[in-house]
């Protein structure tokens, strides 16, 4: 699979990183090396395999429902990096 | 386009709907850390690293979240994937500090399940195309002046179950009557509190029309922000008119996601941008993957409970409740179990449904009380009824004294013995009162024998007021007709008064 330059715009959008047209240009193969790398898992033969979608075999790693302490405001507002005391303050955003 | 030609229009098209829930889980702490899920806690009070996404902080599922999420999808008639996992939905948004969501993708815990409601009298199945587990996002406030946003996390990473419907819905009103069914199982689940106003149970919805008989969907439009069952029907509603206008005057619907405005009650485009959304979801690597075994699964069907429809069934058929009385009884669950225990006390169903949907839902409702706080006991009530059945008191002395019990708590007897309302049905006590109000009221006599069969009621009328309204007014009745006798026959052409 070839990454192309308009890939890897697309995907530094959405990850919100800022990108230049020369970065991209310069990432775009170095990222189809790496994927074409990974791409040699295609060949094995899995007939007969389960995917897996975890590396650990374990599963049901519970908790029961019952309330810790959290955090005291003042800790969990303190690498904010702004508030009004009591929520946390971010540049203006549109609903949706 | 005029209303009259925009409803002519609406004839020719067919509504088609789908819906999305978001059903807020009580669980007590949140789906993957310690923190409190109560409502209503200051700001950024119920939060830790985990909610709040700090770096080197792994999350670890809750059990009650996984129970009441397969509680819900068995409730939904779903089939129940026994090996699920969860995923990573990503966008960046500051109400989700971690930038992305941990949700189910592609492995919902249910799936291909139905929820049946009634319309016009005719039971319809609406499918539910899978059912599955995510966390909550915190919530913002916008400035009023747009010079910035103030964030609350502490609804982040409350346990949430998303429902969504197959385009089975009809019609707005079908919405509706669906999101009453989904509220109704969810209360009888135990599942979730389902309070809109504060946010436990939100719904978007999809819309299109297409031409009767055409099987392709037309352009869907997205609905979102409305904040009560009436508000979705109403959205529906006129998006309904507002894409039949578009369509008839041959124009095309936009794919869109449009806001429902309260102040106008209108729908309004939120020109959010038209990419579609690429949530790049992949599986979740700090979950370890989900196994239901068959003893938990089994367990959790066993523990549901009776569902409103299955109960309305039962009390028309075992109970011979009409169907309307039997749908009022059991839209809540407390409601139909204090009826219940009403009838467990040896009262007779139909007698305290009418008890419950009039005197008792109407005195809850002028309070604001819930039925569990109700002060008037399952077995206060059917103690009043069997007043009311022995000839003590009259129903209309009934309805007194359980305004009485309402405000005491007393019960029927205690309150009929200090009110002195006992009814009085004894003939030898009310014969010299009737005698007495026959020799006062000649013209009422002489109007009933001539055939005037009104007048009867005014000499009943006579006996109450003296009594005070203690007399039992089908002994009073007797005790006049034995004494005036019938109108002469033929004068009126009816047969004789004898009730
Ligand atoms: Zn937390």
């Amino acid at each position: 699979m070839r990454i192309t330059e308009e890939t890897v715009q697309n995907v530094a959008r959405l990850a919100r990183l800022a990108v230049g047209r020369e970065e991209a240009a310069r990432l775009a193969p170095q990222l189809s090396d790496i994927i074409g790398y990974a791409e040699q898992l295609q060949q094995v033969d899995l007939e007969g395999v389960e995917p897996t979608s975890h590396p650990l075999s374990r599963y049901n790693a519970l908790r029961p429902d019952e309330v810790r302490p959290c955090l005291d405001r003042e800790a969990a507002l303190a690498n904010a990096p702004d508030s009004d005391g009591e929520q946390v303050r971010v540049p203006a955003v549109l609903e949706g | 386009m005029s209303g009259v030609s925009v409803s002519e229009a609406r004839a020719s098209y067919e509504t088609v709907i789908g819906l999305e829930v978001h059903v807020e889980l009580k669980t007590r702490s949140k789906i993957f850390c310690g923190c409190s899920t109560s409502f209503g806690a200051p700001p950024n009070t119920n939060v830790c690293p985990v909610c709040l996404g700090h770096p080197g902080t792994l999350p670890v599922l809750n059990e009650g979240a996984v129970e009441l999420a397969l509680r819900a999808a068995l409730a939904l008639n779903c089939r129940i994937n026994q090996d699920c996992k969860f995923d990573r939905k990503n966008y960046f948004y500051p109400d989700l500090p971690k930038g992305y969501q941990i949700s189910q993708y592609d492995q919902p815990i249910g799936e291909d399940g139905y929820v049946e409601i009634e319309v016009g009298g005719e039971r319809k199945r609406i499918g539910i195309v899978r059912v599955h587990l995510e966390e909550d996002a915190g919530k913002s406030m916008h400035a009023p002046d747009g010079s910035h946003t103030l964030v609350d996390y502490n609804r982040t990473g409350v346990p949430l179950i998303e429902i969504v419907s197959k385009p089975d819905i009809r019609s707005p009103e079908e919405a509706r009557l669906y999101l009453e069914a989904i509220k109704s199982i969810m209360e009888y689940c135990d599942v979730s509190d389902c309070r809109m106003e504060e946010g436990s149970l939100r719904c978007d919805a999809n819309i299109s029309l297409r031409p009767f008989g055409q099987r392709e969907f037309g352009q869907k439009t997205e609905l979102k922000n409305m904040n009560s069952f009436r508000n979705v029907q109403r959205a529906l509603e006129y998006e309904a008119e507002r894409q039949t206008a578009v369509l008839s005057a041959g124009g095309v619907v936009e794919q869109e996601t449009r806001r429902f405005d309260e102040a106008t009650q209108t729908t309004v485009s939120m020109r959010s941008k038209e990419e579609a959304h690429d949530y790049r979801y992949f599986p979740e690597p700090d979950l370890v993957r989900l196994h239901i075994s068959d003893e938990w699964l089994e367990r959790v069907r066993g523990s549901l409970p009776e569902l409103p429809l299955a109960k309305r069934d039962r009390y028309v058929a075992e109970l011979g409740l009409p169907p309307y009385d039997a749908g009022v009884l059991t839209a809540d669950r407390g409601v139909a179990e204090y009826f219940e225990a009403v009838v467990a006390c040896g009262a007779d169903p139909k007698t305290a449904s009418n008890w419950v949907m009039g005197d008792v839902l109407a005195s809850l409702k002028a309070t604001g009380e819930r039925i569990q706080a109700c002060p008037v006991s399952p077995a206060n009530l059917a103690g009043l009824m069997k007043q009311v059945e022995a000839g003590r008191i009259s129903i209309k002395q009934a309805r007194d004294v359980f305004k009485i019990m309402w405000d005491t708590g007393k019960d029927a007897e205690t309150v009929i013995r200090e009110q002195g309302m006992e009814q009085i049905s004894d003939e030898g006590m009310l014969a010299a009162i009737v005698d007495e109000v026959i020799a006062n009221n000649p013209k009422s006599v002489e109007d009933y024998r001539s055939g005037k069969t009104k007048a009867l009621a005014a000499l009943v009328g006579q006996t109450m007021k003296a009594t005070k309204g203690k007399a039992n007014p089908a002994v009073v009745n007797k005790l006049i007709l034995e004494r005036i006798g019938s109108p002469d026959s033929g004068a009126s052409g009816g047969g004789p008064a004898d009730a």
